[in-house]
C-alpha cells in the first residue's frame, strides 16, 4: 500500500478494498462487520433504544491524551451512556484528505478499536470518502451509535428538581485547554492532557448505587456552564454552584488565568454532571470515587428553591454572580 | 506561593469585609477605573458584600471600549485591501463599526488573525514576505510597551512588511477629566494595577495634590480589591488624600523604567479621542518620526475622520460612570453580547458586558 491516501482509496475499487481490509477491518473486525453487508444486520430484544450521532473535526488531530479517533468513539459512547443506555453498536464514517498519511490513519483506527473494545461496543458499519487536497482539514470522522435504554431508569434533561445535588466526576476544562495549547498559536506550553474517556462504566456504577438519578449530561463544548444552563432551562430550576468546590488542575488554572478565560466554559471530553436527589448523593459520590474516572468526583452545587431558570455561583468572598450560557467563542483578552 | 489563588482565600475575604463594614457610614463614591477591576468586582460578587454607603462606579479603563468607532471603520477598510493580514488582540474581533466588525470580515474571507502578543507579528511578517501585516495596537500603558519592543525589533531587523494601526491611550489624563467633572462626585479612585506596573504611582500624585482625592493602587484578586477598598475608606475617613500602593508585589513607585524607556523611544504623546468622552489632551500615543514608516493608517493613506458611537448608544455616559448599563435604553433589548451596539458590551472588560454577564439583578 502507498504511504498516503489517494483519491483511488475512496473510489470503491481495488484500492478502496485494500484500505478497508488492511486498516479498517484489521482493527475493527467483528462478527457483524466481517459479513461485509451494505448494512449491519442486528438482532435486538428490547423496545427502547437510544440513538445518537456526532461529528469530529478537531485540530490538532493528535494531542496529549488522545486523537480524533478516540474522541469519536468516546463522544458517541458517552452520549448514549448519559442517556441511561448501554452502548452497543457504533458506525464510523471517514472523510479523508488526499495525501493524508496512512500510518496516521492506522494509529487513529487502532485507538478507535481500543476504545470500542474497552467500552464493550462493536463498530458494525462504516464508510470512507476521500476528497481533494484542501477540501477537508486532514480527516473528519462521524460516529453514530445505538444503545439499550435501561429499564426503570429515567434520565432526562427536564428531570432536575429542587434539592438535587450536582456532582462532577473530576477536574474541569482539561480537554479544551490541552487543545488550545496544542495548537501553539498562543505560545503556551504545559503538562496538559485531554480527559477524553468513555464514561459508560462509570455511569453503570452510578446507576447501581442509585437507579433514580435525575439527570446525567456530559459536559463537552461550552464546558460545565453550557450543560448546567441547558438543564436549568429544560428543568425550569435555579442551580447554585460553590466556587470553593469547583475542581481544576493547576495547569488549567494557570493557563486560563494567563489568557483571561473562565474554565467553567472550557470543553471537556471525559466529564459528566449528575443531578442526584439529596438523600442519595453521598452514596453515588462514594461509588464514583472508587472508579478510575471518578476518583476526583466532587459536589459542586445544588438545585435551590428559587424560582427561575438560572445558574449562579456563590463566590469565595460571599457574593453571587451569574454563570450565563456561553456566547460565541472565548477569546484571550488584551490586558 | 500560588499568587492567583492565595489571594482568593475565603477566610481572609470575610475578615476584610467585616473591617470594611466598620470604618465609616458616610456615603462614599469610589471609581474603579480599570476594566479588569470592573470584571473582577462582578466576578467575585464584591458589590454584594460592601456596606450600603459605599458606591462603586465603573470608569473608562477598558481600552476596547474607548477606541472610537472611526478607528474600527478605518481598520475595516484596511483589512479588505489586497495582500493584508490583519493581526489583532481577541477582544477587538467583535467590536462593531459602521461597516461591520473584524469577525464579520474574517467570515467573509479576509485574513484576520488573533495574536496574543504583537511580537508574534514579527514571525508572521517573515513567514509571509509577499503580504503586509497590520497589527492593531490598542491598549493603555500596560500593553503599549510590547508595541514599542516590536517596532524597534522590526526596524533593527529591516522588516518592511509590518505596520501598526496605533490607538494606544494614556490613563491619567482621562482621570483628571473625570475628577474635574462637576456631575460626578468621585471621592476616591481604585487605581489600575497593571497600568501602574508600567508607569508607577507618581503620575497619579496630581489627584492628591490638586484635587484632594486619594487613590490606592490595587491588584485584581478579591483580597486585593477588598484591601484596597479598606485602605481607601480609611484614608477618606481621616481626610488623608494620599496615593498609596497596595499592589507592591507587582507595582513599584517608579514603575518599570525599561518599559518607559521603550515607550519614550517610539511614541510621541498626542491628543486623542475617547469614545463617548471626547478629545482629551495628551492622552494618546503616536509613533515618533523615527518609526513613522510603520504607521499603518499613514502608510496606506486611510482617511480617518473622527466620529463616535451609534444612535441611542450611551456607552459614553457609562464609561464616565454617570449612568449604569441598566439605565441605557438599548441594554439587553437591542444591545447584547450576541448583537452588541456599543463596545462596552462586546469587550471582555466592558461595563455593560460585566453587568449583562454577572449582575445579581439577573439572579
Amino acid at each position: 500500500m502507498n504511504d498516503t491516501i489517494t483519491l483511488s482509496h475512496g473510489s470503491g475499487g481495488l484500492q478502496s478494498n485494500k484500505l478497508i481490509n488492511e486498516v479498517f477491518f484489521k482493527y475493527f473486525g467483528n462478527d457483524i462487520l466481517n459479513q461485509m453487508n451494505d448494512a449491519a444486520q442486528l438482532e435486538i430484544d428490547f423496545k427502547k433504544l437510544a440513538f445518537t450521532t456526532d461529528s469530529f473535526v478537531v485540530n490538532p488531530i493528535f494531542f496529549n491524551g488522545g486523537n480524533i479517533g478516540k474522541l469519536a468513539v468516546c463522544g458517541t459512547v458517552n452520549d448514549l451512556a448519559v442517556s441511561g443506555a448501554k452502548p452497543l453498536y457504533i458506525t464510523s464514517a471517514f472523510i479523508i484528505e488526499e495525501g493524508f498519511s496512512i500510518k496516521k490513519l492506522e494509529e487513529i483506527v487502532m485507538s478507535m478499536a481500543d476504545e470500542a473494545r474497552n467500552a464493550g461496543v462493536k463498530i458494525v458499519a462504516g464508510d470512507t470518502k476521500v476528497v481533494e487536497k484542501g477540501n477537508v482539514d486532514g480527516i473528519f470522522i462521524n460516529t453514530s451509535g445505538i444503545g439499550r435504554i435501561y429499564e426503570n431508569v429515567n434520565i432526562n434533561c427536564s428531570n432536575a428538581r429542587e434539592g438535587d445535588i450536582v456532582i462532577v466526576n473530576g477536574t474541569l476544562g482539561d480537554h479544551g485547554m490541552t487543545i488550545m495549547c496544542a495548537r501553539n498559536e498562543l505560545g503556551l506550553e504545559g503538562n496538559l492532557r485531554s480527559d477524553c474517556a468513555c464514561l459508560n462504566s462509570l455511569v453503570d456504577i452510578m446507576l447501581e448505587a442509585y437507579g433514580g438519578i435525575h439527570v446525567i449530561r456530559d459536559a463537552t463544548r461550552g464546558g460545565v456552564a453550557a450543560v448546567l444552563n441547558e438543564i436549568s432551562e429544560f428543568s425550569n430550576v435555579t442551580i447554585a454552584l460553590e466556587e470553593n468546590n469547583l475542581p481544576f488542575k493547576e495547569e488549567v488554572k494557570g493557563a486560563t488565568e494567563m489568557l483571561g478565560l473562565d474554565p467553567l466554559y472550557i470543553a471537556n471530553e471525559g466529564k459528566l454532571c449528575a443531578f442526584v436527589p439529596e438523600a442519595y448523593a453521598q452514596k453515588v459520590l462514594s461509588a464514583m470515587r472508587k472508579h478510575p474516572l471518578g476518583s476526583n468526583a466532587t459536589i459542586i452545587g445544588k438545585v435551590t428553591e428559587e424560582i427561575g431558570q438560572r445558574v449562579y455561583l456563590n463566590t469565595v468572598v460571599g457574593g453571587k454572580r451569574l454563570v450565563d450560557m456561553p456566547s460565541g467563542i472565548q477569546l484571550p483578552r488584551i490586558c | 506561593m500560588k499568587f492567583a489563588y492565595e489571594f482568593r482565600n475565603a477566610e481572609y475575604a470575610k475578615k476584610l469585609v467585616e473591617k470594611l463594614n466598620n470604618i465609616s457610614s458616610d456615603k462614599i463614591n469610589i471609581m474603579e477605573v480599570c476594566g479588569t477591576h470592573t470584571m473582577a468586582i462582578f466576578k467575585y460578587g464584591i458589590r454584594d458584600v460592601l456596606p450600603s454607603n459605599i458606591n462603586l462606579i465603573s470608569g473608562p479603563g477598558c481600552p476596547v471600549c474607548v477606541t472610537p468607532q472611526s478607528y474600527i471603520d478605518a481598520v475595516l477598510t484596511l483589512c479588505t485591501k489586497e495582500d493584508i493580514i490583519t493581526a489583532t488582540f481577541g477582544d477587538m474581533m467583535r467590536v462593531p463599526g459602521k461597516k461591520g466588525s473584524l469577525s464579520k470580515k474574517k467570515e467573509e474571507g479576509f485574513d484576520v488573525r488573533i495574536v496574543y502578543s504583537p511580537m508574534d507579528c514579527l514571525t508572521m511578517a517573515l513567514q509571509n514576505p509577499s503580504k503586509k501585516i497590520v497589527f492593531l495596537s490598542v491598549g493603555f500603558e500596560t500593553t503599549a510597551p510590547m508595541t514599542s519592543l516590536t517596532v524597534i525589533e522590526a526596524k533593527k531587523s529591516n522588516i518592511k512588511n509590518l505596520f501598526f494601526a496605533t490607538a494606544n491611550k494614556i490613563v491619567p489624563p482621562v482621570m483628571e477629566a473625570l475628577v474635574k467633572d462637576k456631575e460626578l462626585r468621585i471621592d476616591a479612585f481604585l487605581l489600575p494595577g497593571h497600568v501602574c506596573a508600567i508607569i508607577g504611582t507618581k503620575p497619579y500624585d496630581f489627584l492628591s495634590e490638586d484635587y484632594n482625592t486619594p487613590g490606592v493602587v490595587t491588584g485584581f484578586e478579591p483580597l486585593d480589591i477588598l484591601q484596597g477598598l479598606n485602605t481607601l475608606v480609611n484614608l477618606i475617613s481621616k481626610k488623608d488624600y494620599r496615593i498609596m500602593n497596595e499592589y507592591k508585589r507587582v507595582v513599584k513607585t517608579v514603575g518599570n523604567p525599561y518599559a518607559l524607556e521603550y515607550l519614550n523611544k517610539t511614541f510621541n504623546i498626542v491628543d486623542s479621542n475617547w469614545r463617548g468622552i471626547g478629545r482629551i489632551c495628551g492622552s494618546g500615543m503616536e509613533f515618533n518620526g523615527k518609526y513613522e514608516y510603520f504607521d499603518a493608517l499613514k502608510h496606506f493613506e486611510i482617511e480617518y475622520e473622527d466620529y463616535d458611537g451609534s444612535p441611542g448608544c450611551r456607552c459614553g455616559e457609562i464609561l464616565k460612570g454617570k449612568i449604569k448599563p441598566s439605565d441605557c435604553p438599548l441594554f439587553k433589548k437591542l444591545c447584547s453580547p450576541e448583537n452588541p451596539v456599543g463596545s462596552c458590551m462586546v469587550s471582555s472588560e466592558g461595563t455593560c458586558a460585566a453587568y449583562y454577564r454577572y449582575h445579581k439583578d439577573n439572579i
